[in-house]
């Protein structure tokens, strides 16, 4: 069924120009924002009446290979109690600066999504609290894999890959911030703690 | 078995005859013996990253038994594991665990790579996959198969244990630790690319360096 979603009239009528086109594909509405609305478009769809989307499904990001096409940063909106959902894209040119603004602080499951979309695409998210590599390992250093201009294989030889990888010290992924025992610290075990602070199981920061 | 064979009578100069089998003793060669345990209790150390560790699985539960080959015990530390069984795709951020797991693991030790991305990378030719564990660690025994059958495993657990019966512990080569060298692989890098060349369709992909 095509049928346009009643948020985005509502949308277009808060503001203007920052939303771009819309179409919809397959059933699911999908709406172009600015850039720099993009944050304000998101927060006022989460807390607006009648809106609620208070659900965020997926943050991901596409790059298509038409080289002319630009970066799309896709949020993928749910809301629980309207069974509703809506598509937010933003269009980033490949020539300007990959950044657009973190939904951290409307929805905190963002976290990891915008760490995936960063770590496969290259695209930052301004005002994330951790933005750091997250399938890959933090020192990777061959770029962004889900590019088009990123080989199947890598760029470098698969001795060097191996021995990056052999390099990598596989106890540094669990970080107090993802063990999430950050605030609990002072109530750890004494021993525990100095452990930590040796960063013999990752590193406070 | 090992400890039949080496069991022959011993005939003296002067016309005795010494059974090497008595109720009471047994003659054997100390290779055969140590062998013929080593071979018997092997406790596997279960590195399952994929669906070959359902295979696994299946191979130490009821139906296929692994306790029949003395491996009845999963060692899930190292530190008491005989033999490492890679069961499942080895992606890169893996290769330092398996490495550091390896290395852990006391000698004498052994390892089996099971299906076909550990042995090779399988599908996963690309950049986020080591292309065979065995630029990683060195394998002793592949099985191959997508993934294998519990009797695929159980072949090349009997396969690792026949090479055993014929180590010999005065070949200290055998019990080498190839450790991971100042160049930060165990093998020298042309080795490793050698071993993660493409092959089959693969080989029609362009890669661009």
């Amino acid at each position: 069924m095509s049928t346009l979603s009643p948020s985005v009239a509502p949308l277009r009528a808060e503001f203007g120009t920052a939303i771009g086109r819309h179409l919809v594909s397959c059933g699911d509405t999908v709406v172009y924002v600015d850039r720099d609305g993009s944050h304000d478009v998101l927060a006022w769809l989460k807390a607006t009446p009648g809106q609620e989307f208070d659900y965020l499904t997926d943050v991901t990001a596409v790059e298509y290979r038409d080289p002319e096409r630009p970066l799309e940063v896709v949020w993928q909106l749910r809301s629980l109690a309207r069974k509703a959902d809506l598509r937010v894209k933003v269009e980033l040119d490949k020539g300007g600066p990959l950044e657009v603004r973190s939904v951290w602080d409307l929805w905190h499951g963002a976290d990891w999504l915008e760490r995936e979309v960063y770590d496969m695409f290259g695209i930052t998210f301004g005002g994330h609290p951790d933005l750091r590599r997250i399938l890959m390992w933090e020192t990777y250093a061959e770029g962004y894999p889900l590019r088009k201009d990123f080989p199947l294989r890598g760029h470098f030889s698969r001795a060097e890959q191996t021995r990056q990888a052999l390099a990598a010290n596989p106890e540094a992924h669990y970080s107090m911030e993802e063990l999430s025992i950050a605030e609990a610290f002072d109530e750890l075990p004494t021993d525990m703690r100095e452990r930590l602070a040796r960063g013999e199981r990752g590193f406070l920061k | 078995m090992g400890l039949t064979s080496p069991a022959t009578d011993y005939r003296g100069n002067d016309g005795t005859t010494v059974s090497s089998l008595s109720p009471n003793w047994v003659t054997t060669r100390l290779d055969s013996l140590t062998n013929w345990a080593r071979s018997n209790s092997l406790w596997p150390m279960p590195f399952g990253t994929a669906c070959c560790a359902i295979e696994f699985m299946a191979t130490a539960a009821s139906r296929f038994d692994l306790a029949r080959f003395g491996m009845e015990r999963m060692s899930f530390s190292p530190r008491q594991a005989d033999v490492l069984i890679c069961a499942g795709r080895l992606p890169f951020k893996l290769a330092p665990v398996i490495r550091r797991i390896w290395d852990q693991m006391p000698q004498p030790k052994w390892a089996i790579s099971m299906g076909a991305c550990a042995s090779s990378g399988g599908i996963f030719d690309n950049y986020s996959m080591v292309q065979g564990i065995d630029t990683i660690i060195p394998v002793d025994v592949y099985v191959p198969g997508c993934p294998p059958r519990p009797e695929g495993l159980i072949y090349g657990i009997q396969l690792l244990q026949k090479k055993i019966r014929g180590e010999s512990i005065a070949d200290d080569t055998l019990r080498e630790e190839k450790l991971v060298g100042p160049s930060g692989l165990f093998l020298p890098p042309e080795r490793v690319d050698e071993l993660s060349e493409p092959f089959g369709n693969s080989v029609h992909q362009t890669r661009s360096t």
